[in-house]
């Protein structure tokens, strides 16, 4: 679905990514993993386009899609759900909704409705304001919001951040349905979710991927997330 | 009593022009954060673009008399688009991000547009009267009111009205408001926000050169200095609005039309003076403005 090879990237004069390498298989679960500073997001940004200067090649479904601008790359079918959430304030769930929407179409109204039922809070919030959201609201609609049209691959940076645990449980079942029809990549600290929903994983470290493998490794292997997490 | 209703009665009325230069400018300003000081000269040309084709097919005299006054505004309102898509899609667009540069390009199109209308229509003033439907006045109580004033309010009333409405339930509206707020998110949602930029961009224009063309009526004359003296009123209207507000743009409006009408009966020299007062006061106590919403 998405394939990283030798990404660069320089935020100014600061050479933030030396290298980084992945691959999110069709239909997986991919979620990348990092000390604080590792640069998950930066990665994250760059397939989105964020950085122009980048170097490396980005191949979404074998088209390569590096250094193309952040619309074009959401329009091919790639969801951004960014690490703080950035809902509209000012905008209500349904405008929020409404400006992701491509066309207003039966199929996607359909679509909106299936993730109406995945995230029930967003009906009962369907008139109120982004700003006046709870964490755990602002974070569903940042993911609904995504996935309001078609969306082959989802990128989702830290969506257990700052939450309460019952939202956090909340947001990780409602990834689980997803899963069955989008593939995601998924950068997450909280090595619960990690572990529960990965299928496979990256370790990135100062700007380069430092490991990789399926998930029951990491899960086997408490040296390594030691080494790299800081957690047992 | 009726000095005051006719000192408020005068104020909504240059207000509400006032509000038709400013609602561009606050939401060029609010959705791509650019400084845009040619924003008067587009009004002024606009000004005179339509009061020439006013005068050209016979201006006020003539039995079309009503009918021109609209072509003219017509015709400065597509003036409006034509200049907007240029001046944007050759300038501004080159600079987005870089404040300083916006500044002096902008600034660059403004002295451009100003010898440009001295070069077509010399440096002289022109003079421009109210179409006959709109000349003259009516009583209300003791309170003289000019048609033309009731006119401005009524038209610029309704622009703010449809404005309102088109970003309340319009797409365009609504992605145009989340982009004031996140322009980077809008486009990570697979928007162009260059396009709608462009289009704001462009309406903005028409606005301020429909304004403008208002403008002449209203004081009998447009000249080439008109675009300055106004652009300095529109930029604290904006920042006394919010950026990208527009809502805020006209009650800030109102407020410095009220504050000009008063001051001109007053003390004509302090206009100015207490426009920037209440623009202090405003921000003091609220910095991103009446209605700006602040990052
Ligand atoms: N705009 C910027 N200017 C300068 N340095 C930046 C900028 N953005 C990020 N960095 C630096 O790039 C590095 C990687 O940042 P990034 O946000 O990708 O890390 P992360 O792995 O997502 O961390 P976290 O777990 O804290 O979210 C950090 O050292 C950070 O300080
Ligand atoms: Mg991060």
């Amino acid at each position: 679905m998405l394939k990283i090879k030798d990404l660069h990237t320089h935020i100014e004069q600061f050479h933030i990514l030396q290298g980084v390498n992945l691959e999110v298989p069709d239909n997986s679960v991919t979620v990348v993993l990092g000390r604080n500073g590792a640069g998950k997001t930066t990665t994250i940004r760059s397939v989105m386009g964020f950085y122009p200067n980048m170097s490396g090649e980005i191949l979404f479904q074998g088209k390569s899609i590096a250094k193309l601008p952040p619309y074009t790359v959401a329009k091919q079918g790639i969801g951004y759900v960014p690490e703080d959430q950035d809902i509209f304030a000012g905008l209500t769930v349904e405008e929020n909704m409404r400006v992701a929407m491509r066309r207003e179409d039966d199929t996607t109204l359909e679509r909106q409705e299936w993730l109406l039922d995945l995230f029930p809070d967003l009906r009962e919030a369907w008139k109120r304001k982004g700003g006046h959201l709870s964490g755990g609201q602002k974070q569903m609609l940042s993911i609904a919001r995504a996935l309001v049209n078609e969306t082959p691959l989802l990128l989702v940076d830290e969506p257990s951040k700052g939450l309460a645990p019952i939202m956090v449980e909340k947001v990780m079942e409602a990834m689980n349905v997803i899963r069955e029809t989008t593939t995601i990549l998924l950068v997450e600290q909280n090595f619960i979710m990690a572990s529960q929903l990965g299928d496979y994983f990256y370790m990135i470290d100062e700007g380069r991927t430092v490991f990789q493998g399926e998930m029951q490794l990491l899960k086997d292997d408490e040296v390594l997330r030691k080494k790299y997490l800081g957690i047992a | 009593m009726e000095l005051h209703l006719t000192l408020i009665f005068n104020g909504l009325a240059t207000g509400m022009l006032i509000f038709l230069l400013a609602a561009g400018l606050s939401l060029i300003f609010g959705l791509m954060s650019v400084l845009n000081f040619a924003h008067g000269a587009l009004f002024m040309f606009g000004a005179y673009m339509g009061t020439w084709v006013y005068i050209l097919i016979g201006g006020w005299n003539s039995p079309w008399g009503n009918l021109n006054f609209f072509v003219g505004m017509i015709a400065a309102a597509l003036i409006g688009v034509v200049l907007g898509y240029l001046v944007e899609r050759f300038t501004v667009r080159q600079v987005y991000g870089n404040h300083l540069r916006q500044i002096l390009i902008t600034t660059g199109v403004m002295l451009v547009v100003a010898e440009l209308v001295k070069v077509f229509w010399g440096p002289n003033l022109i003079r421009v009267v109210q179409p006959e439907f709109l000349q003259g006045h009516f009583l209300v109580g003791d309170v003289r009111l000019t048609y033309y004033r009731v006119f401005i309010i009524l038209f610029s009333t309704m622009i703010l009205i449809l404005l309102l409405f088109m970003l309340k339930k319009s797409k365009i509206g609504v992605v145009v408001r989340a982009g004031v707020e996140n322009s980077q998110m809008v486009q990570a949602l697979g928007i162009n926000i260059r396009k709608v930029f462009t289009l704001v961009f462009i309406f903005g224009t028409m606005l301020a050169c429909i304004g403008g063309y208002m403008w002449g009526p209203f004081q009998g004359q447009v000249n080439p200095g008109m675009g300055l003296d106004l652009m300095l009123i529109a930029f604290i209207v904006v920042a006394i609005g919010g950026l990208g507000s527009v809502a805020g743009s006209a009650i800030a409006a109102v407020l410095v039309g009220l504050s000009e009408a008063y001051m001109a009966y007053y003390f004509p020299p302090g206009s100015l003076a207490v426009n920037m007062l209440i623009m202090a006061a405003v921000l003091l106590i609220k910095p991103t403005g009446l209605l700006g919403a602040g990052r």
